[in-house]
């Protein structure tokens, strides 16, 4: 899955040339790897509230080099702005405006992050104004940045405290490697529920996840990455794909299951495998999902009820049969796999956009129904992924579909992956009913 | 080792009471205090030969299915107590068949491995072989296997052609090694093909089921019903998702290649004899009620019942017992695949057990002829008793209780593999049946292998 171009104007003559012709200019992600720092490079934490004081303590208490104010000609690793406590669009001046001033200084791979509350908790239209303003701020800022460097929000949710366990799981998620391709993004943190971990490199500890369609592509990614943040990983997909299975899940020292998720009982022998086998389930995966593109003038009905039996009929079957056993009581997790195309449309997909739309619709209202028991339920939504599946593009949809986000690139599988471990981590306890892009920042849909 | 043999002046008492238990044991057979309980087991697919398979070596589909076991039960870089498998149709490379499978899996390389051959009866023997080793206490765990290739099957250059390589080989100087080389005659050049032929009767398994088949006046018609069930059974199991935890794809096949879910008694009944042609009586064997040439691997993967709860394993059923038997086909005494007509009897007495008392009847389909003359050999008074010494016939076999998932006409017949197949089916089946009357489910396995030889064994739910 190599993307040449990107290889080519990182470095040399390539790197000239697509300067001086004003091409694209995307360059290799920092990635999350095992051991490595959270952000390398001092952290600038700009605002004057009383939450911006608490966070910078905390960031302090990390181990990280924090700046109050920036120092001219300094390289800053990330920018975090603290704004929860703005009240009227014209609060935004100041604080905007000081980190305006350095933003030529954020490193390659660099991070931004505002701290803010959520549109919907504000008790005024001043004040309603001034948060949704910074969505737009942050959404602009995000397609302004170069080299690397990233741009998401945080949005409080009520009286919430910037140092809330899942505002600082969020934070975490932002400055690391981890979010290499979630760009322009918010995650709402509705409570605060959830505890950061014991060991930042084992998040998953003790957990038992099973991660469907896990025989290759993102799939395969997400077993790996959630066996590398310490889950004992069950891995499921269909019979046929059973050697691939085998050897991924010899790979992560799982256990393969083969299961046609559209079976009646597919709830009920996972819940059984995971608890016979590993004593306990804590996290699913719904990654299981097929395409069978047509336009709608040319749709079949074997086309079109194939898609929504595998990406959302299975879903919301093996959901109902989680949420009524006594093994998934204990902060479970699940993390459906939507798709930006659910969201934005795509040409050719309206059985894939109404299945990925449908999963979007269901995890918005299974949220409340796992509150009681600390459950969450959160999607992710990858964008362009280079996978065995967008290999096979035309090449010159294929480039094109690549270069139109922010970042001038394709995703990996393992940016999805990694989205996915840390909403199913105990850090993101406060976050449920969320659908996360992890797309770059593409430029079509919101 | 005996009491008896003890010296004078030791704790006699003792000694007598210890006595009387060993002698106790003794009488049942090696029975162990610990059962050895079936697990689980994974084949990959069994293709035709010469079909999906044709570029994979014995050792390639030993270690796929052995890496698709592994996979299902979470055992990567577990050190298993020992695995044991065997090809019938082996290269001089594979020497160290099993443990070089072993070494490419994803086990411990600090498994121990071994080979072993018993023809067709490779597979179940190994099963019966780790399962004693287990209730002797010997291991806790075990994989038992076999794997056949006839696509890659291992070409020898002519005994000639031999001789001449060696000896140049051991040849000195360049004229040593010219005129050796010389020696070489067209004829040595031919190579030397493995084949089924019995190499005391120059006969073909084939012809020498269509003796036996012919001698128990077994119809075409019969064995053309036998061969049409196992298909449909089968494909049956397979549409009910049966081998969805007992079967893993490999390059590119997902169902045994040589089933026919299609097939009907009438295209069965239209296929010209291929045995038995010259025999005087009407030949019945045909490519359809007879097994195709077939590549595949199967492991089985065995415990005690503590190593399977420690790790939350399933426990499917239990080794009770098996028995091998020979009969004198070389002079014609019996047919050469009738061994197991012979097995059975007495392993059913050692257990006081009749073929009432099972559920299920696995039976190897070599030919149908050789399922339909053991059922036949089994129904006849006279042969129960002036052969198997018996008051009259053996007994009936319930035919809806017969190999009702398919067996090998349906999905081939990778020699040392069958034994493997059959035993991780009959062990889900008998774990899915239960228990029967208050009692275990129970399944008696049979299988005949070159040599006159045969394998049977039985199996109770666990």
């Amino acid at each position: 899955m190599t993307d040449k171009y990107t290889k080519l104007v990182s470095q040399g003559l390539g790197k000239d040339v697509a300067k001086r012709l004003g091409l694209p200019q995307p360059v290799e992600l920092r990635r999350h790897q095992p051991g490595a720092p959270l952000i390398t490079g001092p952290v600038l934490v700009n605002g004057d509230s009383r939450g911006a004081d608490d966070l910078a303590t905390t960031l302090l208490g990390w181990g990280l080099d924090i700046r109050r104010h920036a120092l001219p000609k300094e390289k800053l690793g990330a920018i975090v702005l603290v704004l929860d406590a703005v009240q009227h669009p014209e609060d935004l001046h100041k604080p905007v405006l000081a980190i305006g001033a350095s933003m030529r200084d954020l490193a390659p791979n660099g991070r931004v992050i505002t701290v803010s509350r959520t549109v919907k908790s504000a008790p005024a239209p001043a004040s309603a104004a001034a948060r949704q303003g910074i969505d737009g701020l942050l959404r602009s800022l995000a397609k302004e940045l170069r080299a690397g460097a990233t741009a998401n929000g945080i949005l409080l949710d009520a009286d919430l405290a910037t140092t809330s366990p899942s505002a600082l799981g969020a934070l975490r998620f932002f400055l690391s490697g981890r979010s290499a391709y979630v760009d322009g993004q918010f995650l709402t943190i509705s409570s605060s529920s959830g505890s950061l971990p014991f060991d930042a490199d084992k998040p998953l500890a003790g957990k038992v996840a099973v991660v469907t369609g896990a025989a290759r592509g993102i799939g395969a990614a997400i077993a790996r990455t959630l066996h590398r943040d310490g889950a004992k990983v069950v891995l499921v997909d269909v019979p046929a794909a059973g050697d691939h299975l085998a050897a991924v899940a010899n790979e992560v020292h799982g256990t393969a299951l083969q299961l046609d998720i559209t079976r009646d009982d597919a709830g009920h022998r996972i819940i059984d495998h995971a608890v016979e086998r590993h004593g306990r389930l804590d996290v699913v995966v719904h990654n299981a999902g097929i395409t069978r593109d047509r336009l709608l003038a040319n749709m079949d009905e074997g086309r079109w009820q194939s898609v929504i039996a595998v990406n959302i009929a299975a879903q919301l079957r093996i959901n109902e049969t989680l949420l009524a056993s006594e093994h998934f009581k204990d902060k479970p997790r699940i993390v459906s796999v939507a798709s930006t195309s659910g969201i934005a449309g795509n040409r050719g997909q309206t059985n894939y956009a109404a299945s990925k739309g449908g999963v979007i619709g269901m995890v918005r209202s299974t949220a409340p129904l796992m509150e009681s028991f600390g459950g969450t339920i959160n999607a992710v939504a990858p964008g362009f992924i280079e996978t065995e599946m967008t290999a096979r593009m035309p090449f010159a949809i294929r480039e094109a579909a690549r270069r139109v986000n922010s970042l001038r690139q394709g995703g990996q599988p393992q940016d999805v992956a990694e989205a996915i471990a840390f909403l199913a981590s105990d850090a993101a306890g406060g976050i449920s009913g969320e659908v996360l892009r992890v797309c770059g920042q593409q430029l079509v849909g919101a | 080792m005996a009491a008896a043999d003890a010296p004078a002046g030791t704790n006699t008492g003792t000694n007598g009471f210890a006595s009387a238990e060993r002698s106790a044991e003794q009488d049942k057979g090696i029975q162990g205090t610990r059962s050895a309980v079936i697990v689980g087991g994974n084949r990959i697919p069994f293709a035709r030969t010469g079909g999906a398979y044709v570029k994979s070596s014995n050792q390639d589909m030993l270690t796929a299915a052995l890496d698709g076991l592994i996979a299902r039960f979470g055992l990567q870089d577990e050190r298993i107590g020992e695995v044991a498998a065997g090809a019938v149709l082996k290269h001089s490379r594979d020497f160290n068949l099993t443990r070089e499978a072993v070494l490419g899996s994803a086990l411990s390389p600090e498994t121990p491995a071994y080979d072993l051959q018993q023809a067709c009866a490779t597979g179940l023997e190994t099963v019966l072989g780790l399962a004693n080793k287990i209730k002797l206490g010997q291991i806790e765990s075990a994989i038992a296997g076999g794997v056949d290739s006839a696509s890659d099957a291992p070409i020898a250059v002519s005994e000639g052609l031999r001789e001449i390589l060696l000896d140049l080989n051991r040849a000195k100087t360049s004229v040593q090694k010219l005129k050796v080389l010389a020696r070489i005659r067209p004829k040595d050049l031919a190579p030397d093909a493995p084949n089924t032929g019995e190499p005391r009767t120059g006969l073909s398994m084939g012809e020498h089921q269509a003796l036996t088949t012919a001698q128990w006046n077994i119809s075409r018609e019969a064995q053309d019903e036998l061969a049409f069930n196992s298909h449909r059974n089968l494909a049956a199991a397979y549409e009910r998702g049966f081998f969805d935890d007992l079967i893993t794809p490999y390059r590119g096949l997902n169902r045994d290649s040589n089933l026919r879910a299609d097939t009907t008694l009438e295209k069965l009944s239209t296929l010209k004899p291929v045995f038995g042609k010259n025999l005087g009586s009407e030949a019945t064997m045909t490519a359809g009620n007879s097994t195709p040439l077939t590549d595949g691997a199967a492991t089985v993967l065995l415990a005690t019942e503590e190593w399977a709860d420690s790790r939350g394993l399933p426990k499917l059923a239990t080794v009770l017992d098996g028995e091998a038997a020979a009969v004198d086909f070389v002079h014609g005494k019996d047919g050469l695949l009738m061994a197991p007509v012979f097995a059975v009897p007495r392993l059913l007495a050692r257990h006081g057990l009749t073929l009432e008392d099972f559920d299920f009847f696995e039976i190897h389909e070599a030919f149908a002829g050789t399922v339909l003359s053991t059922l036949a050999a089994w129904e006849d008074e006279d042969f129960g008793r002036t052969r198997l010494g018996l008051d009259g016939a053996l007994g009936k076999v319930d035919r809806t209780k017969l190999n009702i998932n398919g067996s090998s006409l349906a999905a081939g017949h990778p020699f040392a593999a069958t034994g493997g197949r059959i035993v991780a089916s009959l062990a889900k089946m008998l774990h899915e049946k239960g228990a029967v009357d208050g009692r275990p489910a129970r399944g008696l396995i049979s299988v005949c292998a070159a040599g006159g030889q045969g394998v049977v064994a039985i199996l109770e739910a666990a």
